[in-house]
């Protein structure tokens, strides 16, 4: 039955924005940023007065960033419409979730903007400020109202006669204001804050020396007398006098806060970056300091100026290094171009034009010279990916400025050394490889053909002879990626091409362009996986009195791997499925500890901040894709890449707080968890209410093993049916949205550096993001681990219970297991994410997969399987026997 | 009126289910919709179920009566869009305070009838207060994200409306619901205590926000605890959510506030998730397992059915409720 409250109980203030913020007996300080406010920073006013809303956006996130718990907001200017202004402001703020997490302090003089505010904030917010001034009519007619919208209040000491200068003062007008609050309108006292004025001290006048003594003794009493209430201040004001001598200043607000939160002020206006810390305040100042701020000796005020003199605070100053722009213009030209800085490329250019006869000259001579020396630095190791593609964003704002000059010219086209189609195979989505070595050839004066993504290979075919390229290079992630370029090689034979054609992509591999592409297809054949080696293999390849013999060497060489790789596959052997199967992982279901999960059923997240991602990203694979290879972190201080590293670090940091800032990407997900047995060995049934909704295939490992080491399938992993234990799977989908839309717009840019990091980036997002949910789901929505403490090491150790395999990767290389996890999921309809024909998942920086929880669950590759698991597959999916061999065959060993 | 507060102390309270679902068994036509008033109107009416109200008052009364008799306390009536903002989409602004005058009137006269039956048993009125089709802290424009399609002004003021209908109708207690913008809710309770102050009433609130996904957030991006702080100001009956989840789903967040208020805790969950045609298909047993979880627990005061749901499930619920004590708590104002 109902239990009674005791009215004794200590209370406290409750606040929201989009997150709680609740003190209790053990709340620190609370920190109120205070940028802005039009009267405290003139940056803030003149944006406001500009209307430059998105910059004035960015102040209040870097308050927020920098520990602000509330954001005070004040529009009080003669030469602002402060009501429009905060409202505007307030509305803006809402739709950006990494700032409205706080609560905001709606601060102004005028009740009008007051209220307006209080009308478009959801969020339980501080009105600032109220007070007697206008006698208590008013001031109980405003605290109502206050009340009625659901906010706290702010109560400055001062009433009918004036502000409170005076310990008996402030503590009156505090008791009195208290009073009337309690007991005419009602107002919750742990809602009341009051603002006992922080005035100066050392000012040189005798009325000003107890300033701050009064102020802590005044709190004191506030705190002891008047129950549940809370005590702020804006604390710059107390070192007004020391305006310009920052070291003072700083030592000054951390005793004065030291002494007044020790008298129970729990709130304050503070600028975080004009704080030292107590205990670092050398010894005679923070002798010196103390003696003003408790009024200790008569002759505190000059001891402290006399040391104040000492210790002026100075300021370091920023230097541009901008010497090389003295330079010869040729030289500028190649500088920018191999520093890779697109400020003054215009200029330069401009000024180049006015020199030449022709526009075209500066493509062909100052940029190609600048070019081939970046050309050279990269070929020798001495410049490293990311700079080549800066590189090329330089190129490229160059030329794009020159086109109009050269058009109306009418003059010679550019002479391209060689033409290339590059493309990414039908049914798959990932570009990002592809793209860097589109730029890289670019720098190298190729002209680059870029279909795209997901190109049908009529398209290829059809745009190579439109075209009349001189080279064709695929991309592909996938493992049906491969069947494609065996087609689109087959094609090309077909049809009589005779030129070359190159293979890229994460799942290529030479083996299986010297296995299965290059035989189709007279021509040369070479897997190129990084950009460095495209640049070299593409010019000998064109080379006109070379490239015969290259290409019989070429052909040479792949058929002997051919030849060796297929002798050496025989060498292993495998056992049949059904000896596979008796030689299963075993879990000793009787003791194994199962969980059921809290929460049932498919699931989805939309509202989920960017932010939270940000401790999850491995950052080691971001580097590999730019062709930088080591360790995060150490390679920021690699002495081979390290700089270049840390370069490119720094630029993806901006990118990513850019990112954030303006919530250009978005992520999604959709997760399920399910009933679930094993079936028949190698199946898991998925049930709901123990009904079967689904069934998940999984392959099993058939490579002879030593005797005691299983071969495994995933659904080892799941308690079969015949034990009579319900057990558990889950499945998942995560993806980032909008990452085409923003490389797009970077590349129209002619900025293809910002357009391959945002993909990059966005592949990293969606790899955390499978992360932060896989752990979610371990601690929260499953919850079969209660607490986890891991660093984001551990994490990409995996040294924690349960897996996550992907289909298509190592433990259930089979794709179509996607449509099952899609069906199961509905991730189409939940979330958006599709599956292309090759089941590519669009967007392309996406994950899916499957939750295992037992604790023995570990990855595990299948590797090769032989031809009776395939039918026996075929069987039990209920799909012909062709198409099982398609899907499967990048792990079928027989037919390699 | 304080009769509920009584109620409440001694016993879980069992609300209605849906009453879009009861409403899809009668079939009704355009026709119907319009019934003999509303003959000639210039907009189409079918969909607009506030209006049968006064077109087809018998069925919304058979509607109530089938929800008493499956064991609920408290009916809601039939004014879930029933602001002049929601009417607009039907040119009806103006009937705004006539719909939920005559909604609380007909549920009133069903709880009456009920409540002389089984004297023991008092049956409720809840004056249902949607959220309205407009956000008051999110623009509907993506382009500008300082963009707002209504004001609290506009809101406070079509809320008052409401809520002046509501209790001249004869409503016990007023539930604000399906609160997906805490703004909007904001100006729903300014609204209510507007009313109360001016005729110089009491009466209890009840206030039922939405969790829309696994984030645990409301659509406006509030998290459940801080939802709960924003609409503490005002002395509630009772605080809990609704709509969006199935009763399991709901769970996490009936615990995440049940421990950080006074206010007595309610829920009327979804019949499940719907299935890819938009049905809700939970059994009214699963429903009532999954119900029976909070009530083992302790959690709550107030139960009952969203969308979906249907007198069978409000009776397993209600059989469930009576085998358990409600969830103590302290400020019954």
């Amino acid at each position: 039955m109902a239990t009674i409250t005791h009215n004794s109980a200590k209370k406290y203030l409750k606040l929201s924005g989009l997150e709680p913020l609740i003190l209790n007996e053990h709340s620190n300080f609370i920190n109120i940023g205070e940028r802005t406010n039009v009267a405290g920073s003139r940056k803030f006013l003149r944006l406001i007065k500009e209307e430059k809303y998105d910059e004035a956006l960015t102040i209040a996130r870097h308050q927020v960033d920098g520990g602000a718990q509330i954001i005070d907001i004040n529009m009080d200017d003669g030469l602002i419409d402060g009501e429009k202004a905060m409202v505007r402001f307030l509305n803006l703020i809402a739709a950006e979730p990494d700032i409205c997490r706080v609560p905001i302090m709606i601060d102004s003089s005028k009740w009008h903007i007051i209220e307006a505010g209080l009308q478009v904030v959801q969020g339980k917010c501080v009105v600032n400020s109220i007070s007697l001034k206008e006698g208590e009519a008013n001031f109980i007619w405003q605290a109502t109202q206050i009340r009625r919208y659901g906010a706290a209040v702010i109560v400055m000491a001062f009433d009918e006669e004036g502000q409170a200068d005076t310990y008996q003062r402030r503590i009156d007008i505090a008791k009195r204001s208290y009073q009337i609050l309690i007991d005419k309108v009602g107002f919750p006292a742990e809602d009341i804050i009051f603002d006992l004025n922080i005035f100066p001290v050392a000012t040189g006048m005798d009325e000003h020396r107890k300033n701050a003594i009064d102020f802590i003794e005044a709190t004191r009493w506030v705190k002891q007398h008047l129950p549940n209430v809370n005590v702020s201040g804006g604390v710059s004001n107390v070192s007004f006098s020391f305006r310009g001598n920052n070291t003072v200043r700083e030592a000054m607000h951390s005793v004065f806060l030291y002494h007044a939160i020790k008298a129970g002020m729990n709130m304050g206006i503070v600028n975080p970056t004009m704080l030292e810390v107590y205990d670092n305040i050398p010894k005679d100042l923070l002798a010196r300091v103390e003696d003003v701020i408790l009024d200790r000796r008569d002759d505190a005020t000059e001891r402290l100026l006399d040391f104040a003199e000492t210790v002026k605070g100075t300021k370091k100053a920023q230097v541009v290094d901008d010497a090389w722009r003295s330079l010869p213009l040729q030289e500028r030209i190649t500088h920018a171009l191999v520093k890779g800085i697109d400020a003054h490329i215009i200029e330069d250019v401009e000024a180049a034009r006015k020199e030449v006869a022709s526009p075209i000259e500066i493509i062909e001579g100052h940029l190609m010279i600048g070019m081939n020396v970046v050309g050279d630095l990269f070929g020798s190791g001495k410049m490293f990916l990311p700079q080549v593609v800066k590189s090329a964003r330089v190129m490229k704002k160059a030329v794009a400025y020159l086109q109009p000059f050269i058009e109306a010219d009418k003059g010679d086209k550019q002479q391209a050394v060689g033409k290339v189609l590059m493309a990414t195979v039908k049914g798959d989505v990932h570009d990002i490889g592809k793209n860097i070595v589109s730029v890289v050839l670019g720098c190298n004066n190729y002209e680059i053909v870029d279909l795209g993504v997901m190109v049908p290979p009529e398209k290829i075919i059809e745009t190579a002879k439109a075209e009349n390229v001189d080279i064709i290079g695929l991309s592909g992630l996938i493992t049906p990626s491969l069947d494609e370029m065996v087609y689109l090689a087959k094609e090309m034979e077909r049809q009589n091409f005779n030129i070359p054609l190159l293979i890229g992509g994460a799942t290529t591999s030479k083996a299986h362009t010297a296995v299965k592409i290059n035989p189709s297809y007279k021509n040369a054949v070479v897997h190129v996986n990084d950009a460095s080696r495209a640049v070299t293999v593409v010019g000998d390849l064109l080379n006109k009195s070379t490239r015969n013999e290259y290409v019989a060497k070429l052909k040479k060489e792949y058929d002997d791997f051919r030849r060796k790789f297929l002798e050496r596959g025989k060498t292993k052997s495998y056992i049949t499925i059904d000896q596979a199967r008796k030689n299963k992982f075993c879990i000793d279901w009787e003791t194994t500890p199962i969980v059921k999960p809290k929460e049932m059923g498919v699931q989805v997240l939309h509202q989920l901040s960017l932010k939270s991602l940000l401790p999850f990203i491995d950052w080691s694979p971001f580097f590999r894709s730019w062709d930088l290879h080591g360790k995060f972190p150490a390679i920021l201080t690699d002495e081979v890449v390290g700089e270049q590293a840390t370069q490119l670090y720094e630029d993806a940091q901006a990118m990513v707080q850019k990112i954030i800032e303006k919530q250009l990407l978005k992520p999604k997900a959709v997760f399920g968890l399910f009933e679930a047995n094993s079936i028949h060995d190698d199946d898991i049934s998925v049930q709901q209410k123990g009904k079967e909704i689904a069934v998940f295939r999984t392959l099993r490992q058939q490579l002879k093993k030593r005797t005691g080491v299983p071969n495994r399938a995933l659904a080892d992993y799941i308690a079969p049916e015949t034990c009579g234990k319900k057990d558990y799977i889950g499945a998942f989908c995560v993806a980032i949205f909008g990452a085409d839309t923003l490389a797009a717009t970077y590349k129209d840019a002619h900025d293809d550096y910002n357009a391959i990091l945002v993909q990059a980036l966005a592949d990293r997002f969606a790899e955390a993001f499978a992360e932060y949910l896989h752990q979610q789901v371990r601690v929260k929505y499953w919850g079969y681990v209660n607490a986890e403490a891991l660093s984001n090491d551990e994490l990409i150790k995996e040294a924690y219970k349960g897996i996550r395999p992907a289909p298509g990767y190592p433990a259930c290389p089979d794709h179509l297991e996607k449509e099952t996890i899609w069906e199961l999921l509905a991730v189409d309809d939940k979330i958006g994410v599709t599956l292309t024909e090759s089941l590519a998942m669009w967007p392309a920086a996406a994950v899916s997969g499957y939750y295992f929880a037992n604790e023995e669950a570990s990855y595990f590759g299948v590797g090769k399987i032989t031809l009776d698991q395939v039918e026996d597959y075929a069987n039990r999916k209920g799909i012909t026997i062709e198409k099982a061999k398609k899907w499967l065959y990048p792990v079928i060993a027989d037919d390699v | 009126m304080s009769d509920i507060k009584e109620a409440l102390k001694k016993r879980i309270l069992v609300l209605d289910g849906a009453m879009g679902t009861m409403l899809q068994a009668y079939k009704f036509s355009e026709e119907d919709f319009r019934g003999e008033r509303f003959k000639a109107y210039p907009t189409p009416l079918k969909g607009n179920n506030d209006l049968l109200s006064l077109t087809q008052p018998q069925a919304i009364k058979e509607i109530h009566a089938k929800y008493f008799e499956a064991g609920a306390d408290i009916v809601e009536t039939n004014t879930f869009s029933a602001t002049a903002i929601a009417m607009a989409d039907y040119q009806m602004e103006d009937l705004a305070y006539e719909i939920n005058y005559e909604s609380a009137k007909l549920a009133k006269e069903v709880a009456v009838e009920f409540t002389k039956k089984e004297p023991h048993k008092p049956r409720f009125v809840a004056g249902s207060i949607g959220p309205t089709n407009r956000t008051a802290s999110m623009s509907p424009d993506v382009n500008d994200p300082g963009y707002r399609a209504i004001t609290f002004e506009q809101l406070r003021k079509a809320y008052k409306e409401q809520v002046e209908g509501l209790v001249a109708g004869g409503a016990d207690v007023l539930l604000v619901e399906t609160v997906f913008d805490t703004l909007n809710a904001k100006a729903a309770l300014f609204a209510i205590e507007q009313v109360k102050e001016q005729q110089n009433i009491t009466i209890p609130v009840m206030l039922s926000g939405t969790i829309t996904d696994a984030s645990g957030r409301t659509l406006s991006g509030q998290t459940a605890e801080a939802f709960l702080i924003s609409v503490s100001h005002i002395p509630l009956l009772s605080v809990g959510f609704n709509c969006a989840l199935g009763a399991n789903l709901l769970q996490p967040h009936l615990e995440a506030i049940a421990p950080k208020t006074n206010f007595a805790i309610s829920a009327h969950p979804n019949a499940g998730l719907p299935n890819a045609f938009g049905e809700y298909e939970e059994s009214p047993e699963e429903m009532a397992s999954q119900i029976e979880a909070y009530l083992q627990k302790n959690l709550i005061n107030i139960i009952g059915g969203c969308c979906g749901t249907t007198p069978e499930h409000i009776q397993k619920i209600a059989e469930v409720a009576a085998k358990y004590s409600p969830r103590p708590f302290t400020k019954v104002l």
